[in-house]
């Protein structure tokens, strides 16, 4: 399942959080057929929450 | 419309066009093959998830829950990081999902010129994160006041005045790692941005989220020349500990992610507009 790594991309495990600033707040927004309603700053905020709620379960 | 049964293609990065045997056996969302639906010189980076596992109703109860957000992201991400060892990638945001590759080719086609013009932009070019954050360890000492706080020590003359000069200390401790963290983010700015093509700013982490990693002061990306990319992480590594209260750390180097969209708001639902040829 894993692949192995190339070039300067090689696949190292990145901070959840980096990731989600990339992924939620960036890249590119379409309107995809399926996503419309959600693109954006709902995303995020969903998200975050989700985060907090489950880092606040785990204390 | 309605095709509650069928498949739907997850849509994860849109590059210029290369051999697909280059990504030969990569699996992304849900454990499914990726494979490229081209249209002309560029391609999409596409993978066939369930319908009904991606459609609107479903990602809202299930981005709410942590451990398929997670996945769903790091198998995002690592199919974005595949296919941009191997072209220049613009990547999409996380769940971009299209009913079938015709599609995917119908949205190549109408935003092709937009792809074209984003991907001439961002070829040889790698995204930096750097993030300067106040030091945790210059508020540890202020930090066991908060427990002895509201009781009063019996050993103590004067209790109450104990109890004022610790939040005192606390709160100038705490001040004075905000005001080194952000005269020290002013400095990664200001050099940084002479190195970089662009930069954006994210919001600041949440420290609930990042851990006990200080408060987040500045969360920035510059896009970089790859052949300068080190040469920015080690300016940005240059000025960590340049103050006992800021700490500057660099991730990456990342797809350039942030920088997907230009820097003018795009027209909403313009994305069908190719304009005179």
């Amino acid at each position: 399942m894993k692949r192995s790594p190339r070039g300067r991309f090689a696949n190292r495990e990145v901070a959840l959080v980096d990731l989600l600033d990339r992924l939620l707040a960036g890249g590119l927004v379409l309107t995809g057929d399926l996503t419309l309603a959600i693109a954006d700053v709902d995303l995020v905020h969903i998200s975050l929450r989700a985060l907090i709620t489950s880092i606040k379960a785990d204390m | 419309m309605r095709r509650p049964a069928g498949r739907a293609s997850y849509t994860y990065a849109v590059a210029r066009g290369f051999d697909p045997a280059q990504i030969a056996g990569l699996r992304g969302v849900d454990d499914t093959k990726v494979y490229l639906v081209p249209y002309a010189d560029i391609v999409a980076a596409v993978s066939s998830v369930p319908l009904a596992e991606f459609d609107e109703a479903a990602l809202r109860v299930k981005l709410e829950r942590l451990e398929w957000l997670e996945a769903v992201a790091r198998a995002h991400h690592a199919v974005v990081d595949a296919v941009a060892a191997c072209s220049v990638t613009l990547p999409f945001r996380l769940a971009t999902v299209y009913h079938g590759d015709e599609r995917v080719t119908e949205v190549l086609r109408q935003a092709y010129r937009r792809f074209r013009g984003a991907l001439d932009r961002l070829a040889g070019r790698v995204e930096l994160g750097v993030k300067v954050s106040t030091d945790p360890e210059a508020m540890i000492s202020a930090a066991p006041a908060r427990t002895s706080g509201g009781v009063p020590s019996p050993a103590s003359p004067s209790p109450g005045k104990d109890y004022l000069r610790r939040r005192r200390e606390q709160h100038r401790q705490r001040d004075d790692a905000w005001r080194q963290a952000a005269a020290v983010a002013e400095r990664v700015e200001t050099t940084l941005a002479e190195l970089a093509v662009d930069t954006r700013h994210h919001r600041p982490q949440d420290p609930r989220l990042s851990g006990a990693r200080g408060e987040n002061v500045l969360n920035a990306a510059y896009l970089v020349d790859a052949e300068r990319a080190e040469e920015l992480a080690t300016a940005a590594k240059g000025l960590d500990r340049q103050a006992p209260g800021a700490r500057v750390e660099v991730t990456g180097p990342w797809a350039p992610y942030s920088f997907a969209l230009p820097d003018e708001a795009l027209p909403q639902g313009g994305d069908g507009r190719v304009g005179p040829a």
